[in-house]
């Protein structure tokens, strides 16, 4: 599903590399953690996945196409595939839940009868049935994370990619947002975690691949956070 | 599609002060600049056929003419004209020599003033056979003009540019000061375009960083930017064109034809060319300026 192939980022204007020659295989439906220290390279390997930026060397390939040569008319379409959420949510204040949820849907052009079936449905599926009529600001953390996963879901995506979703959550709530992100897996969806929250990834014994300054120093199936 | 409308129209209701100061940079540049285009034109007209071409004309003699030349109540004979021509074309200063009859300059003559009253009092009789000359340079006219003026048959000789260069000279100069200052007045839109829009894409980052991140394709995202910079635009070609036709009516049609019936003044088909003009940069100054701050403040 996603493929990094002797992978190297280095940001523009900076010496040291953000990547450095990483190769990673993610089948479909996987659910992986991508551990490791703040600047070890997580939030760079998730946004060559997004076409936030090209490869300095190597390829990345998702879904069959490498990313970092599609043509931008065709970057839409990459990101369509691919959901995303992240450690502060990203919630438009000015619009309730449920226009939060519907905004993915209207900006790629559903019609407004699958929009009117899929949001509650979604909301459902993340255990706000009922909460679309409130405003971001009147909810808790937890919360305001499962309508960000509602709306990164919200489209089917076969790609969920999560950089530090329990970031800004207490262990309870992150349990809670866990949960949630299995289930989606369990449907099939390919999950991404990028995460240094050593509880969650103990409890889960998924696949870990931990970088330290952009090198991956291991790969392990139903992993630990500590090696 | 509906989206984009709505979108734009939010747009431009968000940004009206923007939009305002778009709308009236444009009509006041694209007005000077249609005031432009009508300037050139008129000169073009008064010019008419020759002006570029030849520098001297030599009228000859009619029956109706009088000149020290001309034999009372005859047309200049066959031998003069020949010898004149001969004349003329022996001379080293001339290039080349067009010669017209009277039928020729009729011809001539009702194309220029086929809209007015004066054509229906004239008929070819009153008009004159004439040479016209194309000079190798054209200060040196003095020695051609001396060489033929003498010549018996000839009525006249005009120095046609001697007459017009003074106006012409004024006439460009306006021309030029019109289309310089709708030159950098334009600049100034288009400037406001890709101000505007860098401003409306700062406001709206959040939504619009979403709306990249879920997949919305590009020209969704750009297109309301696009179009509102197109709609306030055209707004102001709109009114330059209201402007323009408004200076046809009452400033050409209305007084100057009136008062100087001899200029074949520029038309409304001129000023539709103008105004076409108008529309056609104004379309241009809009769209070009909003994709490039598409491209640089909404990056995919």
């Amino acid at each position: 599903m996603i493929t990094f192939d002797a992978v190297s980022k280095t940001y523009h204007g900076q010496t040291h590399a953000a990547l450095t020659d990483v190769s990673v295989d993610v089948a479909k439906g996987e659910f992986v953690f991508l551990v490791g220290a703040s600047g070890s390279g997580k939030s760079t390997f998730l946004r060559l996945i997004l076409r936030e930026y090209r490869p300095t060397s190597g390829h990345v390939y998702v879904a069959g196409d490498d990313v970092g040569r599609l043509p931008s008319w065709r970057v839409p379409g990459l990101r369509r595939k691919v959901g995303v959420v992240f450690q502060d949510f990203r919630l438009l204040p000015g619009k309730t839940v449920y226009q939060n949820v519907a905004f993915a849907l209207q900006v790629i052009g559903k019609p407004s009868s699958v929009i009117k079936k899929t949001v509650p449905e979604t909301l459902e599926l993340v255990g706000l049935a009922g909460l679309g009529d409130r405003m971001p600001d009147e909810l808790a953390g937890g919360e305001q994370q499962r309508v960000a996963l509602a709306r990164a879901f919200v489209n089917r995506p076969p790609m969920l990619l999560a950089d530090e979703p329990t970031g800004n959550l207490d262990p309870a709530t992150s349990v809670g947002i866990m949960k949630l992100l299995d289930r989606i897996n369990r449907t099939g969806t390919t999950v991404i975690m990028a995460t240094h929250d050593a509880t969650v990834v103990d409890q889960m014994r998924r696949r870990v691949i931990e970088l330290v300054d952009g090198v991956v120093v291991r790969d392990q199936s139903k992993g630990v956070y500590g090696s | 599609m509906r989206h984009t409308l709505s979108e734009t129209f939010t747009g431009l209701r968000r940004n009206l002060s923007m939009t305002i100061a778009v709308i009236v940079t444009m009509w006041v540049s694209l007005s000077l600049f249609g005031v432009g285009v009508m300037a050139a034109q008129q000169v073009d007209l008064i010019k008419g056929r020759w002006y570029d071409r030849i520098e001297l004309t030599v009228f000859l003699c009619t029956s109706a003419s009088q000149g020290p030349n001309c034999d009372a109540g005859q047309d200049a004979t066959q031998a003069q004209k020949d010898a004149i021509r001969q004349a003329l074309e022996s001379n080293p200063e001339v290039q080349t020599v067009y010669y017209q009859s009277k039928d020729q300059v009729f011809e001539e003559f009702k194309e220029v003033y086929k809209d007015s009253s004066i054509l229906s009092a004239m008929s070819p009789k009153d008009m004159q056979d004439l040479y016209r000359i194309k000079l190798k340079d054209p200060q040196e006219y003095q020695g051609v003009r001396a060489a033929v003026e003498g010549m018996p048959g000839v009525q006249a000789v005009q120095d046609l540019r001697q007459y017009l260069e003074p106006l012409f000279g004024w006439l460009n100069l306006a021309q030029g000061l019109a289309v310089g200052a709708s030159a950098l007045l334009l600049l100034a839109a288009a400037l406001q375009i890709i101000n505007t829009i860098r401003m409306a894409a700062y406001s709206r980052r959040r939504e619009l960083g979403i709306m990249r991140l879920v997949g919305a394709g590009n020209w969704y995202i750009t297109a309301p930017f696009v179009l509102e910079s197109l709609i306030a635009a055209l707004i102001g070609a709109a009114l330059a064109c209201g402007t323009l036709a408004a200076l046809e009516q009452f400033v050409i049609i209305d007084n100057a034809k009136v008062s100087i019936q001899t200029v074949h003044w520029v038309e409304w088909q001129h000023a539709s060319v103008a105004m076409a003009g108008v529309v056609l940069v104004a379309i241009v100054l809009s769209t070009v300026p909003a994709l490039i701050a598409t491209r640089r403040y909404l990056k995919v």
